[in-house]
């Protein structure tokens, strides 16, 4: 059954792997974070500190004691929940990260949202057309989003839709003026303003995720659509389907219920991961849009050896990969039978 | 096609025809009592004007909080003037300075502003010892003798004591940097913890008495600026100001052409030309205190012949580079204060003369030249001029590599005076001419043993006694004129016989709304004024 002892035990199997994938992720990220040839000591006190300054910083810093002394303290920080302070923002990067998580959080669940609402559909339908022109569209779109770089369609799509036709929030998550306006909740600014039933803010804020959505969920449509199309083919040459034909159920039910459905089980790792994907990969989008989300943060901290703020940007990412691995996974489990 | 979609493609065609020109016109506006503006505002760290260092959260001091001793922006070049402080004496031996207080100044919490506030602000400044301090420190002034040196002898009547006699134009520059900022002693300790003197909360809280207070402030987002009615320069126009962090160039300027914000600090070249067609936009140019030079290491003999100096002199192509690939970013600037600056030196004299180079380095002996490395750091602009240098270096045979890094590892060569030649830029720290006069032309001591790494002359191991002592006599000599031309002297001597070639000075342009007057950027000594702005 579902809790049956050899679920628990497969769950607890996947859970300790996890913990040492972690284990793994905190070391690699520190060892790149320190051998990197940026020196957070003279970013925090500038080219022109006198020697003396530097040097006091750096002890302030720790980054006078031996590598394993500090990758030492850094575990016990991190598992503590203290993920250090940022330099560029002056607070806990734990707490910077809770601030900025929502925005791409946001963005990437609507971009995902596209992903599926198109992707799954396109895959489907070039299953089905295989070789004859629906394919051939799928695969050139496809193609298209592969290709094209994410700051040039983003740059395209604005000037389009914000600058000429004005259909659309130009960057930024909403326009200034509703900043701050309605209470920060979730941060997830589609949902704080249905909270406060404030629809002028929801409205803006949806004119505003629109485009850089669209942008981004584009990529995750590509892969979407490739993925479902191959599964498809898998499942439409199975004899079951044949079976199903013969017995004179409609092609519809065939398609869109039996073969799909059996295509369920590993489209959702398939999702689960473009949707990680797209909540670590959106950094482009995020520039162009002037989106304050993950991705920008850890950018910015990238380039000023913000090296708290890039290793705990890091880490959450790692864990977002790590957890919805977890979760397809689980999922995975409990709508296939066999894997029980 | 029914009616609708024939029509709406109709629109699209005609709006993807007029692309170029319909951008131009606005859709939107912000309101007339509000100012946007977008910048690059990730170097804010902290809001606490005793630790800000750095462009945006000097902009945003500038507007918060008030100092003893400011500038009038439409006449940066005057020099400074009464601020909160509407007069001052100093005594017959130059090392005590008595400020009256302006009567009638409150703070954003209605506080009154007394000279007991700015007695507090700047011993905070002194003893939490941030990055900055230094500044006020340079009198002086330490943690322990500082409650001494400067107090508030009554309400209105503020006294400082020097260590030793400073020039006056110096001591009173130092004090309009936002480090001088006044900050309202009440509300920073109605909030201290652990004696801190409010340093925690002011990181991100405002107590000033500006013509603006912070209503709010995300980092790397944006802030939000709420007019001080009782500004004691009268209420400013626009009564708010909401500055948003976009850090591209193209993002600024889609966002400037739709008139979603007033102004834009951060247009790239392309983008700066591209706007030049706009009828709602206009451009506008300002000097900032960023110099581009190049300095030889004296530790290597073939580049501490004077000769071999005075043809790298004659090398480069100045106006080439300024005309060509920073297309309006820089002027052509070859002496080590920024224009603007108190004793700014204007003359130009050298140009590029591939022939007369080539001559001086034949009487150095260096006739067929010779290997040189230069170090830069991979910063775009930088390596663009590397590569010029490089190609006019090429002509007269000195083969030069480049040694490209990050951050760390070029700054950390030079630090340690390991580099040969380095290219890079050199901002000013304070209004004041001994800033950067103290940097490229005072060296007390040569050895390397000394680490003084903030000095460029030494970075460069460069011995200079004599210059170092004018350096000292310039910073002590109270006549305002006559310390401005002991500084042209000191220029005139460091461009002849110095290991550095000053090349360039920054040029900020900023893209405005048409309808956007008295944004002053605060040329090279200042920082932007928005209680100046008008719509």
């Amino acid at each position: 059954m579902l809790l049956s002892p050899r679920f628990l035990r497969s769950v607890l199997k996947t859970v300790a792997t996890i913990a040492v994938t972690f284990v793994g992720l905190l070391f690699i990220t520190f060892i790149i974070g320190r051998v990197m040839p940026i020196d957070p000591a003279l970013s925090v006190v500038g080219d022109k500190a006198s020697e003396e300054i530097y040097q006091a910083a750096r002890k302030a810093m720790g980054l006078d004691q031996p590598l394993y002394v500090q990758f030492f303290y850094y575990i016990s920080d991190v598992f503590r929940g203290d993920l250090g302070t940022s330099l560029l923002t002056a607070r806990p990067v734990a707490e910077d990260i809770i601030r900025v998580f929502p925005a791409t959080l946001e963005l990437a669940t609507i971009a995902t949202i596209f992903g599926i609402i198109f992707g799954v559909p396109m895959g489907v339908v070039a299953a089905v057309n295989k070789g004859r022109w629906p394919d051939q569209v799928v695969r050139v779109l496809g193609l298209f989003g592969y290709s094209m770089p994410v700051f040039w369609l983003g740059l395209i799509g604005l000037l389009v839709f914000y600058g000429v036709l004005g259909w659309v929030g130009g960057p930024g998550r909403l326009d200034i003026f509703f900043e701050d306006v309605v209470p920060n909740i979730t941060g997830v600014i589609l949902i704080d303003s249905l909270i406060a039933g404030d629809f002028e803010i929801f409205g803006n804020a949806l004119s505003h995720i629109i485009l850089p959505a669209a942008v981004l969920g584009y990529y995750s449509i590509a892969y979407i659509s490739r993925m479902t199309r191959s599964f498809m083919l898998e499942q439409l040459s199975q004899e079951y389907i044949t079976t199903a034909r013969v017995k004179g159920i409609s092609e519809f039910q065939v398609i869109w219920r039996h073969a799909l459905g059996n295509v369920m089980v590993p489209l959702i790792t398939v999702i689960a991961l473009s949707y990680a994907q797209l909540l670590e990969g959106s950094v482009l989008t995020e520039t162009v849009f002037a989106w304050p989300g993950l991705g920008f943060y850890i950018t910015a901290g990238l380039l000023s050896a913000d090296m708290n703020a890039v290793l705990g940007g890091t880490l959450v990412v790692g864990g977002v990969f790590v957890g919805l691995n977890l979760l397809s996974d689980l999922l995975y489990r409990l709508v296939d039978p066999r894997a029980r | 096609m029914n009616a609708f979609a024939k029509s709406f493609a109709v629109a699209a065609l005609a709006a993807s025809v007029a692309l170029p020109t319909s951008i131009g016109q606005s859709f939107a506006a912000t309101p007339a009592d509000t100012l946007v503006v977008a910048n690059r505002i990730d170097d804010i760290v902290s809001l606490d004007p005793a630790e800000i260092f750095e462009f945006a959260g000097g902009d945003l001091a500038n507007n918060v909080y008030d100092t003893l001793v400011t500038f009038d922006p439409a006449k940066l070049t005057d020099g400074y003037k009464p601020g909160l402080a509407e007069s001052w004496t100093v005594s017959a031996d130059g090392k005590t300075y008595t400020f009256k207080m302006r009567p009638g100044v409150k703070f954003h919490s209605g506080n009154p502003v007394t000279a007991k506030d700015a007695a507090f602000s700047l011993q905070r400044a002194v003893i939490l010892n941030k990055t900055p301090s230094f500044i006020l420190t340079q009198f002086g002034f330490t943690a322990d003798n500082v409650k001494e040196k400067i107090k508030a002898t009554d309400d209105m009547t503020l006294v400082m004591e020097t260590d030793k006699k400073y020039a006056t134009s110096f001591v009173l520059n130092c004090l309009s940097a936002t480090i001088g900022s006044i900050v309202d002693m009440k509300t920073a300790m109605e909030h201290e913890a652990d004696g801190d003197m409010g340093y925690e909360w002011l990181k991100t809280h405002s107590a000033g008495s500006g013509a603006y207070s912070l209503r709010g402030w995300k980092p790397n987002e944006n802030y939000v600026l709420e007019v001080n009615e009782n500004y004691w320069r009268g209420a400013a126009d626009m009564k708010r100001v909401f500055m948003r962090h976009i850090p591209e160039s193209a993002t600024q300027r889609l966002l400037l052409e739709k008139g979603d914000i007033d102004v834009a600090r951060n247009l790239s070249p392309d983008d700066i030309a591209g706007l030049s067609g706009s009828g709602d936009v206009k451009v506008e140019e300002d000097l900032r205190g960023r110099i581009m030079y190049f300095s030889l290491n004296q530790d290597i003999p073939t580049l501490a012949k004077p000769k071999v100096q005075e043809a790298f002199k004659y090398l480069v192509d100045y106006e080439g580079m300024a005309n060509t690939f920073l297309r309006g970013q820089y002027t052509v600037h070859q002496a080590f204060l920024p224009l603007t600056y108190l004793g700014e030196l204007k003359d130009k004299p050298y140009s590029q003369n591939i022939e007369k180079a080539k001559a001086l380095l034949a009487e150095a002996g260096e006739a067929d030249g010779f290997e040189v490395k230069i170090f830069v750091r991979n910063a775009q602009e930088r390596l663009e001029i590397a590569q010029s240098l490089q190609n006019i270096f090429a002509k007269v045979g000195i083969k030069a590599t480049l040694e490209v890094g990050t951050g760390k590892q070029i700054l950390g060569a030079y630090r340690a005076r390991k580099h040969e030649i380095y290219l890079g830029a050199w901002g000013p720290d304070y209004p004041d001419p001994h800033t950067n006069a103290d940097t490229f032309a005072h060296n007390p001591d040569n050895a390397f043993e000394a680490k003084n790494t903030g000095k460029l002359a030494w970075r460069n191991a460069w011995d200079i006694p004599a210059m170092t002592k004018e350096t000292e006599a310039a910073v002590q000599e109270s006549d305002r004129d006559t310390r401005a031309e002991m500084y042209r002297k000191i220029q005139a001597d460091h461009q002849k016989t110095s290991p550095f070639v000053v090349m360039l000075q920054k040029i900020e342009q900023t893209g405005l709304r048409k309808n956007v007057t008295g944004f002053y950027t605060g040329s090279a000594v200042s920082s932007v004024y928005y209680w100046t702005v008008k719509k």
